[in-house]
């Protein structure tokens, strides 16, 4: 077990030797990490380096093969999306997790519809909270939408992966993982999610932000690590590294 | 105003409806009036309940994105089973109850074996199509049991009921049906997860929707409505044919895409499936009353089911194309 990494006092999320096989390739090699409270974590390295099987994790997508994960220093197995969602963990995916053929108002909610009365489980959609709280949750990420019934399949990239960002915020998350939020995005889109990303201090929100480019994420992110072949191989705050020496040691 | 109007052009169903209206005018100008008489309606919606209870659910599968080839079999071995049984002595309910759980057994193991296999359901349901009906033919051994009406409860399945005996209780049955399939849908958690199961999986997934569970529910409502529909088909000429039901899968596919159903999952309506279904029903009558060759049939089912395709991609384009004001 690797014992080398920059621990935090009170960290929202540590990971602890983690190991993950996909059909005989090891794609986790034991990695282990804390992500401090409020702080934004840039996460960078090559296609394959193992970034995305790292959030999947998080996002409780995937199972670790070994190793921990603590939320609030308390050891916890997730075994779907929505145990991670009660975790306080919400993930916007590079490709988009929107449906589509539905509208703005069913997307925000798949999943976790609010019910007017329900038996088992299954139960009788409050639409018109849906409709309100939808339209307050995208105008809480200063996004102007003109309706909470228009199909997300009708919006543009930035809106789609606006709505996706105010989904996650809506549902007051504790840690917001971001997959490439910026690819395929426009400039000024681009500009808009990393304005997004600073302000997520002030909400209280620790944010995860997985990119190519580094230099988005030297422009929002307080801290950067980097992975390789499956290990982290450089973490540090932004102030003590550059982007030279992050490209040297991808 | 315009998003009215767009919100209108997307119905999937609008298409199948706009055909319907214009066939039904059309027939009635042809048959000089006959179409519309009580007497061809009490025909027309009669059998009805038959063909649409099976596209409700097939309807419902693909919108759930998989698909079910095996529902015109399940049609026949549902009843079969309750015929044998009944033959045996067992009274009407328990035999109906155990053709039910046959069925969603049916639709639980077309589930199962797709989503644990990660084969298309196009396969596992076009096994499922032979074994179904080689069963039906095996457990009737070959001398199909003729029902005792005597036991059968006809008043409440087949017999003419409403103003002017216009309507079988069938009817009310399907209308109770669909109106509950189509609530379940449209209304309800369990239907927003069908959607966005059908719509975009990996999606669904993400967000944590059971959708191995989502689709095994529709695969087997999709069976037992197919059965139940094949039931009704029994009681009312009287004794199970292990023939019955043979190309309904294909024609049940046929009313859910002529509704506006896509076939890769996500978008449809159970109205439109119903559309769909009357439309071909009104067609098969339709031709017979205006004299025309009735083998033409099936080439107009099959130029339907293009057009209204045709027809559905480029309203809904046009709908998706119109600005409105914000």
């Amino acid at each position: 077990m690797s014992t080398e990494f920059r621990r935090a006092a009170d960290p929202v999320i540590s990971v602890r030797n983690l190991h993950k096989w996909y059909s005989g390739v090891h794609a986790l090699r034991g990695v282990s990490l804390d992500f401090e409270r409020n702080e934004a974590v840039g996460l960078v390295g090559d296609n394959g380096a193992g970034k995305s099987t790292l959030i999947s994790i998080l996002a409780g997508l995937h199972q670790p093969d070994e190793g921990e994960v603590m939320v609030d220093g308390h050891l916890v197995r997730m075994r779907g999306p929505r145990d991670a969602m009660d975790q306080g963990i919400e993930t916007i995916y590079q490709y988009n997790s929107m449906v589509p053929s539905m509208s703005i108002a069913r997307n925000l909610f798949i999943g976790r519809e609010p019910l007017k009365a329900s038996l088992f489980g299954i139960g009788i959609l409050d639409e018109a909270r849906m409709r309100a709280e939808s339209v307050a949750a995208i105008a809480s990420v200063d996004l102007h939408l003109r309706s909470p019934d228009a199909l997300v399949g009708e919006l543009s990239g930035g809106q789609r992966q606006g709505v996706a960002i105010a989904r996650a915020m809506h549902f007051k998350s504790k840690v917001l993982i971001l997959d490439e939020p910026t690819n395929h995005l426009s400039v000024k889109e681009t500009n808009k999610v990393i304005g997004f990303v600073k302000s997520l201090a002030a909400q209280k929100v620790t944010g995860i932000f997985i990119s190519h480019n580094m230099h988005h994420v030297f422009a929002c992110c307080d801290r950067v690590v980097a992975m390789a072949h499956g290990r982290v191989v450089l973490d540090k705050r932004i102030e003590e590294t550059s982007i030279e020496e992050v490209h040297d040691v991808l | 105003m315009r998003l009215l109007v767009k919100t209108f052009l997307q119905k999937p169903e609008l298409a199948a409806a706009l055909l319907l209206v214009a066939l039904v005018v059309l027939f009635q100008i042809l048959s000089n009036g006959i179409f519309l008489s009580t007497a061809n309606l009490r025909g027309v919606l009669g059998l009805l309940p038959e063909m649409a209870l099976v596209a409700v659910g097939v309807t419902l599968l693909m919108i759930c994105g998989e698909f079910d080839l095996s529902v015109g079999s399940v049609f026949a071995l549902m009843p079969m089973s309750m015929a044998v049984l009944m033959a045996q002595g067992w009274p009407f309910l328990p035999s109906v109850a155990i053709g039910l759980l046959l069925c969603a057994a049916i639709g639980f193991v077309n589930g199962w074996l797709t989503i644990r296999f990660a084969i298309p359901s196009f396969i596992t349901t076009l096994g499922m199509l032979f074994m179904a009906r080689s069963l039906t033919v095996v457990i009737s051994g070959g001398f199909p049991p003729r029902l005792d009406m005597e036991r059968i409860p006809e008043q409440i399945f087949i017999s003419f009921v409403g103003p002017g005996e216009l309507i079988r209780a069938s009817f009310i049955w399907f209308v109770v049906i669909a109106a509950l399939v189509s609530l379940l849908l449209s209304r309800t958690n369990f239907g927003n997860w069908v959607r966005a199961t059908g719509g975009f999986l990996p999606a669904a997934n993400a967000m944590g929707i059971p959708t191995a569970r989502v689709k095994i529910a529709c695969f087997m409502i999709c069976s037992v409505l197919a059965g139940f529909a094949g039931m009704i088909q029994v009681l009312r000429v009287g004794s199970p044919l292990p023939s019955m039901g043979e190309g309904m899968e294909l024609a049940a596919v046929a009313a859910a895409v002529i509704g506006g159903t896509v076939l890769t999952g996500g978008i449809g309506s159970i109205l439109g499936g119903i559309i769909g279904a009357i439309l071909i029903r009104v067609i098969d009558n339709g031709l017979v009353l205006s004299r025309v060759d009735s083998n033409w049939f099936k080439f107009a089912i099959g130029a339907l089911t293009i057009l209204a395709v045709v027809g559905n991609a480029w309203l809904r384009k046009r709908g998706r194309a119109m600005k409105v004001e914000g």
